[in-house]
C-alpha cells in the first residue's frame, strides 16, 4: 500500500497512490495511514486523485481514519474522482467530510 | 457453457453476454473486477454505468467473499448480459444462504450518531439496483438484478 506523507503549510498532505481502496485493502490503508499520521496533531488532507475505486470496504477505512484521529484533528478529502465521489455521495459521507475537488493549489506543490 | 441463471426474472434477447467464474477471495475479487472491467463490451460503456456496475458487482462479490464463504471458501459464477432495459447481472455462489434466506435490508447509515464503518454496502447496492432477485437452489445462491445503463 503505497500512501506517502508530508508536511505542508501547517498540515500533513498524504497522497494515495494506489488505484484501488477495496476490501484486498483496506486494513493495510487503516495500518498504514495510522502509520503515517503518528505523531503528527495537526489536521490531515488525504489526496485520492490517484484511487479510481473504493469499496463499501474502503470507505469503511476512511471513516476509521477519521476516528482514529479524533475530533480535535481534522481529515479532509482532495481529488475524488467520479465513482470514488459517487460512493461518498451515495452514502452521503459527502457530508461528513469535507470534500476539497481538487487538491488545493497551496499544498500542491509545498512541503 | 449454458449460464447458470436458474432465476433470472429478465427475458428477452441479450446483445452479449460476459460470463466469468472466480474463486471467491478479496484479491479474486479485484482481479475479477479488473477483468471484467477491461472487457471491451464493458469498457465502452458510459463512465458513470460502469462505475455504477463497478460499485454494485464489487459489493456484491464482496459480501459473498464475507458472509456465503466465511467459513468455507468457494467459487462464484458472474454472468452479465446486455439487455435492452440495462445490465442483466446474475452472480451465484455455493456458499451458506442468506439469513432468513432474505436480502438484508440495506437501511441508510445514520450519521447522527457515532460514525459507522460498515454497513454501506447493502444500501449501495439497494440504491443503484433496480428488481432485485435473491433464490436459493440446492446449495447455491444466486442473485439477479438490473442496473440502469446510460450512453
Amino acid at each position: 500500500m503505497d500512501v506517502q506523507a508530508r508536511t505542508a503549510e501547517g498540515l500533513l498532505l498524504v497522497q494515495v497512490r494506489e488505484e484501488r481502496i477495496d476490501a484486498a485493502a483496506a486494513i493495510r490503508f487503516k495500518d498504514r495511514m495510522r502509520e503515517v499520521t503518528a505523531g503528527w496533531a495537526g489536521p490531515v488532507i488525504l489526496d485520492m486523485s490517484e484511487v479510481k475505486f473504493l469499496d463499501s470496504s474502503g470507505l469503511g477505512a476512511v471513516v476509521a481514519v477519521m476516528k482514529l484521529l479524533g475530533p480535535e484533528q481534522r481529515l479532509e478529502l482532495a481529488g475524488l474522482t467520479p465513482t470514488v465521489e459517487k460512493v461518498f455521495r451515495l452514502t452521503r459521507m459527502d457530508s461528513v467530510f469535507r470534500i476539497h475537488p481538487v487538491l488545493p493549489e497551496e499544498y500542491r506543490n509545498a512541503g | 457453457m449454458q449460464a447458470e441463471v436458474a432465476c433470472c426474472p429478465e427475458t428477452g434477447d441479450a446483445a452479449w453476454t460476459i460470463r466469468l467464474a472466480l474463486q471467491g477471495d478479496a484479491l479474486a475479487v479485484r482481479r475479477g473486477l479488473g477483468l471484467l472491467f477491461t472487457d471491451p463490451r464493458l469498457a465502452a460503456l458510459s463512465p458513470d454505468s460502469r462505475g455504477t456496475a463497478e460499485i454494485v458487482l464489487a459489493e456484491v462479490l464482496n459480501n459473498i467473499v464475507e458472509h456465503a464463504y466465511a467459513l468455507v471458501p468457494g467459487g462464484v459464477e458472474v454472468t452479465i448480459r446486455l439487455l435492452e432495459r440495462g445490465l442483466c447481472c446474475c452472480i451465484r455462489d455455493h456458499g451458506a444462504p442468506m439469513p432468513g434466506l432474505e436480502l438484508p435490508p440495506g437501511q441508510p447509515v445514520d450519521c447522527s450518531d457515532e460514525l459507522p464503518e460498515g454497513g454501506f454496502g447493502w444500501f449501495m447496492i439497494r440504491s443503484l439496483a433496480r428488481n432485485l432477485r435473491y433464490c436459493r437452489g440446492g446449495r447455491w445462491n444466486e442473485l439477479c438484478f438490473l442496473l440502469p445503463v446510460n450512453e
